[in-house]
């Protein structure tokens, strides 16, 4: 009790508390929003607008008190039960310490480091050259004239502003997107994977999450036993978590073998899925390759493990392949889930449906504030297609600079264009400090007694297992919170570093884990990677003495 | 038959009978079947097919920039310094633009728009969106925490539905739309699986809304379910009517005494063109009602930049401002927003140049002012000739146009024309359209796409077509339809 009570005071946790419960959660913001809108607002309405007041019969609102119509007995109960940890209240938190940062507070640090979400050029990674010159261009076509742009970048913009309405990105596209830039990626895939593509079945989408999000739309439905469930891998992506809440499906988790480095068990996903048949119907399967927040990239007998599975199985397959240029483990090395059915010959190629999604976001180019992305979906019925379409359609295109941005990443320079060297330079640069990052981290948390990291083999994260003491999770159980929240929350009031806890992800009962980027640059990244080291160290002290 | 020719050996996953029921029910009649076959047409016409027509005009769609207006030389500008900051030093860029893309880059992580930004949209840019309310508003406060960025005014009008739908059987959640709608309303409507409640706008009176209507369509739709939001479209989409102050007043009063939660589209606030017509926002009519109204409505109102002078579509632009709503909700409001991570950077920026323009004294004020009033003086030249020709067929009766970017003229449909449309199952309206296009290349969207009052029946066309080219198209349909009137007579 003392415990408890000691920690009570401690503002982070009053304020993590908050977190918990909606109520003083939103107490805690209305504090500010009184300042600045309450008052004001009334003193304006009666002052200024007396004589309308006026023109109002008292009797008209029936004198009683008008209840909101929507609260949160009336909101949607599946937005309720949607969760989104990366943006979650650690994130809140840290937002909340860095403004008291720039208002003069003290802290025991000078800046909130944040390795919450893989945002590389909020980390201070640089836009690759070339592709902000082609947007620029599309942007604002008066610098076709200018000199200081090369003629390929020239050539792509021209190109690009052929596909859109009156050579203007302020046009609506078509909804599957730009014909050209889809045609572009069909013959990206084509190349990547030796494997033909059809550009019809590319529909460019608003970043890698709105893709996955419509896919998952068009495969829900049922009641009961018979309603649609997803399966998705533990720890996972909370995108997925997040829409199948939404959406009301069923969500079917199969566990990553973190003995194995994370490795997908093919007999893990038959054991999810015949549990999964007593309450709903499993008729999706969701693979994150190379895996996030889990890092392992998978090797071809794995994957094909899988789309046997899921033949066998008569599921849908959606491939997350967002990272794919994010392989930095010299024994590893990328395959798409289409180039590998197609290599399991036709039975499965004609057959499997398989959507797979890539965006702007990662890889080499970072560009996530662009919202670009695609998807390419084989083996979808025909009529299917069409509903898809007809959805997209509703929400008119995908925003044209996002789909630009992908054009310039699926037909990048080549050899003999003017901004080759400069753009491979810049590709290598960023892929190649990425790899060294990951060793870094891998490295330094495996130093750390009470930390174990799996080997980073690609994607932008690491997620490592921590050990938390029983005393620390009895405090953080009676708190009422995960205790890889308390955990986190404690780094960040303490040491400034904001990551996310494995809880918000999944894991395995009794496991703790945290998600961090290693996009921070090489030089920060080893001060955070310290600062996790000393907490870490301190945390289990404290928390040992108590035994 | 699957794609590469081979019978698939295992049956489908995901077929029109397992998908999602809701999905199917989804119906947008503006990139509809008309529009797939316009495209189709486009397509023969490149490879040589005789038409007899040379060109598809496309009216169906409020796409500005598509039918050749020109976009706003500052707004291009300062997205090209965001876009490329190395042009920051390029002395051909005026220093208002500079100043802008200075702002707008410091606020973004890494100075870059490539960051993504906060769930919510980018302070300064919320900040810019709340100052620009409070003055068009004539000062009354707006305040930054209400203010969400959009992908469009669309998603931000499917997220605000989604927060409200609920329910099962009878106290499923009503969404109280106007016939004719934006068949967004619909479309979404149907997708969350919420009840569609329409009432129906008086076409004798310049498409305005009637109260008495509004009640009647709101005790008829108590019997099967819980009505719970009223959306309004001011200026009207697909109508073009512009709501007078004292209509606004008249449906507050109503969401009043009913408890309904208010959505008001305002995506066409600047245009307004008919005399003695002038936009109302609802925020600052519920405001100046008092504090009775103004501390209790909950009010969300949209705005975008696809519309208005600026018609950038492509750029996904958009915010609403949310009144009065529950603490608590709206922190599932934001967690809601968060898992899409943010609306596209490039559309934020867009949209604070829009709420941020150029003011007397900068070096780009006086063609960024030119540039404005040439384009809405332009539509409103549009409006009154589109309006004019129709009127002066028989068989078509146009409303005025007094705002936004559509006419939507009644048209009187030959009995014969209607049994035809009718053994083919299809809308008489729709078959008329078809028609029009396969014969005259013009792409007009039937009226039974935004719903309408049974046994009437109309179209919808935008009024975005270059001058010229909208005198070609209005004298071709008029042709047209005096044609079809004897045809089927």
């Amino acid at each position: 009790m003392y415990r408890l009570q000691l920690l009570a005071a401690r503002s982070l946790i009053a304020g993590a508390l908050d977190q918990f419960t909606p109520l003083t959660l939103t107490s805690s913001l209305t504090g500010v929003r009184h300042k600045s809108q309450g008052p004001s607002v009334e003193k304006y309405g009666q002052m200024r607008f007396s004589t309308a007041e006026a023109k109002v019969s008292a009797g008209r609102l029936d004198g009683k008190m008008r209840e909101k119509s929507l609260t949160m007995d009336t909101l949607n109960p599946q937005v309720k039960a949607v969760e989104y940890a990366v943006r979650g209240p650690i994130v809140i938190k840290a937002v909340e310490i860095e403004r008291c940062l720039e208002e003069g507070g003290t802290k025991p640090f000078s800046e909130v480091i944040k390795a919450n979400i893989g945002d590389a050029h909020a980390m201070g990674q640089q836009p690759i050259t070339f592709l902000r010159q082609v947007v620029a261009l599309c942007t604002f076509p008066e610098l076709m004239n200018s000199p200081s742009f090369p003629e390929d970048a020239k050539w792509r913009a021209r190109r690009i502003l052929q596909g859109c309405g009156g050579y203007s990105l302020g046009s609506y596209s078509a909804s599957q997107g730009i014909e050209y830039i889809r045609k572009d990626i069909a013959a990206f895939i084509e190349q990547r994977d030796g494997v033909p593509s059809n550009w019809e079945n590319i529909y460019l989408t608003t970043g890698a999450s709105d893709g996955i999000m419509t896919i998952l739309r068009l495969l829900v439905s049922g009641k009961d036993s018979s309603r649609t469930g997803v399966m998705i891998p533990i720890p996972q992506y909370p995108l997925y978590s997040a829409a199948i809440s939404e959406m009301d499906a069923v969500q079917v988790n199969y566990y990553l073998d973190e003995d194995n480095c994370w490795a997908l068990d093919i007999n893990e996903l038959y054991r999810a899925y015949q549990a999964a048949k007593q309450h709903c119907q499993p008729r999706v399967i969701c693979i994150i390759n190379p895996g996030n927040p889990t890092g392992q990239v998978q090797s071809k007998k794995c994957i094909e493990e899988v789309l046997h599975f899921a033949y066998e199985e008569n599921l849908f397959v959606m491939s997350d392949e967002v990272y794919q240029d994010n392989v930095y483990a010299p024994d590893c090395q990328f395959h798409s889930f289409k180039k590998v059915l197609y290599e399991m010959g036709p039975e499965y190629f004609n057959s499997v449906e398989l959507a797979s999604f890539h965006s702007t976001s990662k890889g080499y180019t970072g560009e996530c504030g662009f919202r670009g992305g695609y998807m390419e979906v084989i083996n979808m019925d025909p009529e299917v297609k069409v509903q898809l379409v007809k959805l997209l359609s509703v929400r008119l295109c995908p925003p044209l600079a996002g789909q630009a941005a992908m054009d310039v990443i699926v037909n990048p320079p080549q050899p003999d264009e003017p901004s080759f060297k400069q753009f491979h330079q810049e590709k290598s640069s960023v892929l190649g400090a990425l790899a060294e990052k990951a060793k870094l981290t891998e490295q330094i948390l495996n130093a750390v007694p009470g930390i174990k990291c799996n080997p980073v083999q690609g994607a932008m994260y690491a997620f490592p297992r921590i050990f938390i003491p029983p005393k620390a999770v009895e405090e953080a159980k009676a708190l009422g919170m995960q205790p890889d929240m308390l955990y986190c929350l404690r780094l960040l009031e303490e040491k400034g570093i904001c990551v996310v806890p494995g809880s918000g992800f999944g894991q395995k009962d009794g496991t703790y884990h945290f998600r961090m980027t290693i996009l921070p640059s090489t030089e920060k990244l080893k001060v955070l990677l310290g600062k996790v080291r000393d907490f870490h160290i301190s945390f289990l002290k404290e928390y040992s003495a108590l035994e | 038959m699957s794609e590469n020719g081979a019978l698939p050996h295992r049956g489908r996953v995901l077929t029109v009978d397992t998908m999602n029921p809701n999905v199917k029910k989804v119906d947008y009649a503006v990139r509809g079947p008309i529009v797939q076959r316009a495209l189709q047409i486009e397509k023969e016409l490149k490879e040589g097919v005789k038409k007899p027509f040379e060109e598809v005009i496309k009216a169906n769609i409020g796409d500005a920039h598509a039918m050749g207006q020109r976009p706003i030389t500052f707004f291009r500008q300062v997205m090209a310094l965001c876009s490329y900051p190395q042009l920051l030093d390029d002395n051909k860029f005026p220093e208002d633009a500079k100043n802008r893309a200075r702002r707008i880059l410091q606020s973004c992580g890494g100075n870059s728009i490539g960051a993504y930004t906060t769930s919510q949209g980018i302070d300064c840019v919320r900040h810019d969106v709340a100052k620009y309310i409070q003055r068009r508003d004539g000062g009354i406060p707006s305040d930054p925490d209400n203010i969400y960025l959009t992908t469009g005014a669309s998603d931000g009008i499917v997220t605000i539905l989604k927060l409200l739908t609920t329910g099962e059987g009878r106290t499923r959640t009503g969404v109280m739309i106007s016939i004719p709608q934006y068949p967004l309303y619909s479309a979404s409507i149907a997708e969350l699986g919420a009840v569609q409640v329409n009432y129906y706008l008086n076409e004798e009176k310049c498409w305005s809304l009637d109260i008495s209507e509004l009640q009647r369509s709101l005790q008829a739709a108590r019997e099967h379910c819980n009505p719970r939001v009223l959306c309004i479209i001011n200026p009207g989409n697909p109508t073009g009517q512009v709501q007078s102050r004292q209509c606004i007043e008249d449906v507050i009063r109503f969401a009043a005494k009913e408890n309904l939660f208010l959505m008001a589209d305002e995506v066409y606030q600047d245009n307004v063109y008919a005399e003695g017509c002038e936009f109302h926002s609802f925020k600052k009519v519920l405001f100046e009602m008092g504090p009775e109204y103004s501390r209790k409505i909950e009010l969300v109102s949209f705005h975008s930049t696809s519309k208005c002078y600026m018609g950038e579509c492509g750029f996904r632009g958009g915010y609403m401002e949310v009144i009065n709503m529950d603490q608590e909700v709206k922190a599932q409001l934001s967690k809601l927003v968060s898992v899409r991570l943010c609306p596209p950077v490039p559309g934020q920026a867009l949209m604070d140049l829009v709420v941020n323009c150029p003011q007397p004294g900068e070096p780009s004020y006086q063609t960024f002012m030119k540039e404005r009033t040439a384009v809405l003086s332009a539509l409103a030249e549009k409006a009154k000739l589109t309006e004019e020709i129709l009127n002066t067929v028989p068989g078509i009766s146009c409303n005025p146009v007094q705002g936004a970017m559509y006419s939507f003229p009644r048209i009187t449909l030959p009995q014969r024309a209607i049994n035809e449309a009718k053994a083919k199952g299809q809308a008489p309206d729709m078959f008329y359209c078809m028609k029009l296009l396969e014969d005259t290349g013009i792409c007009l969207v039937p009226g039974s796409g935004f719903g309408q009052r049974d046994g009437t029946y109309h179209f919808r066309m935008t009024i975005l077509p270059p001058t010229d080219k909208l005198k070609i198209m209005l004298h071709k349909l008029k042709e047209f339809h005096q044609t079809f009137t004897q045809q089927f007579a």
